[in-house]
């Protein structure tokens, strides 16, 4: 294939329109952490949360024949692990950043194990969120696919952009998170219940990471493989601190990883002159000169990874 | 007589004894997921322990596996002593295997400079990909946790193209089945067996030495001084005159080494070439991850390390009798050791609470009421 072919107007179109659909797990798992850690809390376990929404999503419209009941198994298992996140960060005050990858390991190993026994084999559904169209607005050339053809996730996810802006600028809750974020002690002072305003932001990242699992499982990729992840999980953390911790910031940044994985598969479609394994390799690499570049321009929550203690 | 019973239960020996109580909860925690299967614990685990310790040969086995954890558990030791959290073993393993596997595939000199060299190249390649994180945090103040974990991903990618191609084995290159692996060191660079029929290899006595090497280090030289005040207080480090960023960077410098030698006693020791199946952990088995969690159970101490390798080891080897015995998948295992991570982090809270309980204990033992009082008061 020679180049011209590459850049034609179909193939942009494509890598655009995937480049969109690729980027809501990070927009669900990133949003869902940016909420934990503006509150104070480093919750590493993503990646783990991740791998068993994307397992018990799978598992359960498989079972069902009914992804809104599979994304509902992913809420729950999402709730859950991030509960314990909640109470072993908050409660038993256990570093965080060690306590984080404890969730990581123990979600590696034990959607494999529930996939090994309960599926056993590699399978592809059909009935997961299919891509809709939007009347009128998806005929529209260029734009048409690629903003309005894409799976009800998709639209979801950047549906919560503007809705957890609202919910961290403009209510009485947002202010409670940002203030337990910055100043714990100032905001107990004030009446603010610090313990449970993480419970509720710890466990509602669990649940958005079990979301962003159920996106890949049932939405995007329509499979569960074992370790199916590959790290996104913590490219959604990193993506927190690229974005400045704002939600539109964050947005930006899954933007520019999910186009860089759309190139990328294209890229292996194609069959660019590149190995692909440095293709694959391009979104970690991606990472670290993104987290060179913006750390120290932003600052983040003061409190961030300090257990809350009364004095 | 109360007194003496309260000293007993209030010493620092107890804690101890913390991180055994921490995994006997992530056991009774596996117990609960093994019911909610359909296995009988006790089944599940007996078959574990046998396929652990049940003869000879298991031993040896779970000894081997102890090896590469331990090694691996040291660096953890050394780089969570200076608050630098490491979670990047897996790539430094793995390019440490890459460069020593290279270096002993290219050369044609004797066994006895072959060796050594090896062992320190791949402790070179090891300390390499941890520097690249540790100037990364003390330059540029990126989270280390972030940048390791990337650091592995791209590990993983050169690994699969390298044995994939211009490192695969020419015989395999034209075989059908194309297995990503290099060709097969010559037998006068493979570590001597200990016990030569069975697989136990002059890594154990490697990583045994390195062991109390590391506490020498750690404990007793200026170096693990600055290392740990760096950990302890990195802005009382600074007053003090520590140039706070370079001992960041040697630590996670040494705790990539670490994992490195491990990579390259696993190909020199083990297996005579460099193998993977195509999954990210093909080649390392988990051994980066493992062997945090064995640092922890150890304490994060270096002769600590030693048991908690050996037990980790158990775990491992244990859990493919498992899986043969009772059809349980040895991910298992991984389940578990994620629970020891959490319980162990956890425990770490009934550590601090003796430790005010054991200084208000000495506080109020004290003769003079005065100070007494206002120690108290701020504690």
């Amino acid at each position: 294939m020679d180049s011209s072919q590459i850049l034609s107007v179909t193939v942009i179109v494509g890598i655009l329109s995937a480049g969109i659909r690729l980027a809501s797990p990070y927009l669900f798992a990133a949003i869902g952490e940016m909420f934990g850690q503006r509150s104070g809390v480093l919750n590493l376990g993503v990646e783990g949360q991740m791998l068993m929404g994307a397992f018990f999503a799978f598992y359960y419209t498989v079972q069902t024949g009914n992804p809104w009941l599979g994304l509902l198994a992913a809420v729950i298992v999402g709730a859950v692990m991030g509960f314990a996140m909640a109470v072993v960060s908050i409660r038993w005050r256990a570093v965080q950043g060690i306590s984080g990858i404890g969730f990581f390991i123990f979600g590696v190993g034990m959607s494999e194990l529930l996939f090994k026994s309960l599926l056993g084999e590699v399978k592809i559904i059909n009935n997961g969120f299919n891509p809709i169209n939007i009347p009128f607005l998806s005929n529209i050339p260029f734009l048409g696919p690629i903003f309005f053809q894409q799976n009800l996730m998709t639209y979801m996810a950047f549906l919560l952009v503007p809705i957890s802006w609202f919910i961290l600028y403009k209510t009485t809750l947002g202010l409670k998170i940002r203030a337990v974020g910055e100043n714990p002690h100032a905001a107990d002072t004030l009446g603010v219940n610090v313990a449970g305003i993480r419970y509720l932001t710890v466990t509602m990242g669990g649940v958005m990471s079990g979301i962003a699992g159920a996106s890949l499982s049932i939405a995007n990729l329509n499979v569960f493989q074992e370790n199916m992840t590959a790290g996104m999980g913590f490219i959604a953390v990193a993506l927190v601190y690229f974005g400045g911790w704002r939600p539109l910031g964050v947005m930006f940044g899954a933007l520019l990883f999910s186009m860089v994985m759309a190139l990328q598969l294209f890229m292996q479609v194609f069959n660019v002159t590149i190995p692909p394994e440095f293709a694959i390799m391009l979104p970690y690499i991606l990472t670290i000169v993104v987290l060179v570049l913006t750390v120290g321009r932003v600052r983040g929550p003061s409190a961030l990874t300090e257990p809350f203690v009364r004095e | 007589m109360k007194d003496y019973l309260n000293r007993i239960i209030l010493s620092k020996r107890v804690d101890g004894f913390l991180p055994l109580l921490a995994a006997l909860a992530a056991f009774i925690f596996g117990a609960i997921i093994l019911l909610i299967m359909g296995t009988n614990p006790l089944t599940a685990y007996r078959a574990m322990f046998n396929g652990a310790f049940g003869n000879q040969n298991a031993l040896v086995e779970t000894i081997v596996k102890a090896i590469p954890l331990l090694l691996i558990a040291l660096g953890i030791c050394i780089a969570f002593r200076a608050k630098v959290t490491n979670i990047g073993a897996e790539g430094q393993m793995i390019v440490g295997a890459l460069i020593a596997t290279a270096f002993g595939l290219a050369v044609n000199w004797p066994g006895w400079l072959v060796i050594p060299m090896a062992m320190s190249i791949g402790f070179l390649g090891g300390a390499l990909w941890g520097a690249i994180p540790g100037a990364l945090k003390a330059y540029f103040n990126v989270n280390e946790i972030l940048s390791t974990v990337m650091m592995n991903a791209i590990a993983v990618q050169l690994m699969n193209y390298l044995l994939g191609g211009p490192m695969m084995d020419p015989q395999q290159a034209t075989a059908l089945g194309k297995l990503p692996e290099t060709a097969r060191l010559s037998s006068a660079y493979h570590l001597p067996r200990l016990m030569p029929p069975t697989r136990l290899h002059a890594g154990l006595i490697i990583a045994l030495v390195l062991a109390v090497l590391v506490y020498f280090i750690i404990f007793h030289t200026t170096l693990g001084y600055r290392i740990r005040a760096v950990g302890l207080n990195p802005f009382a480090s600074r007053y003090g005159g520590i140039r706070v960023r370079r001992q960041i960077v040697i630590a996670l410098l040494l705790s990539g080494a670490m994992a490195g030698l491990a990579g390259a006693i696993q190909v020199y020791g083990l297996n005579y070439r460099m193998i993977t199946d195509g999954s990210p952990t093909g080649f390392t088995a988990s051994a980066g991850y493992n062997g945090i969690v064995t640092a922890l159970f150890g304490g994060l101490h270096p002769l600590g390390a030693i048991p908690a390798s050996f037990f980790f080891g158990a775990l491992l080897v244990g859990a493919n009798s498992m899986q043969r015995m009772t059809q349980v998948p040895s991910a298992f295992v991984t389940a578990l050791n994620g629970m020891v991570v959490v319980f162990v982090v956890s425990a770490a809270i009934w550590r601090e609470l003796r430790e005010r309980k054991r200084r208000l204990a000495t506080v109020s033992a004290a003769p003079v009421p005065t100070p007494a009082v206002q120690e108290s008061g701020q504690a």
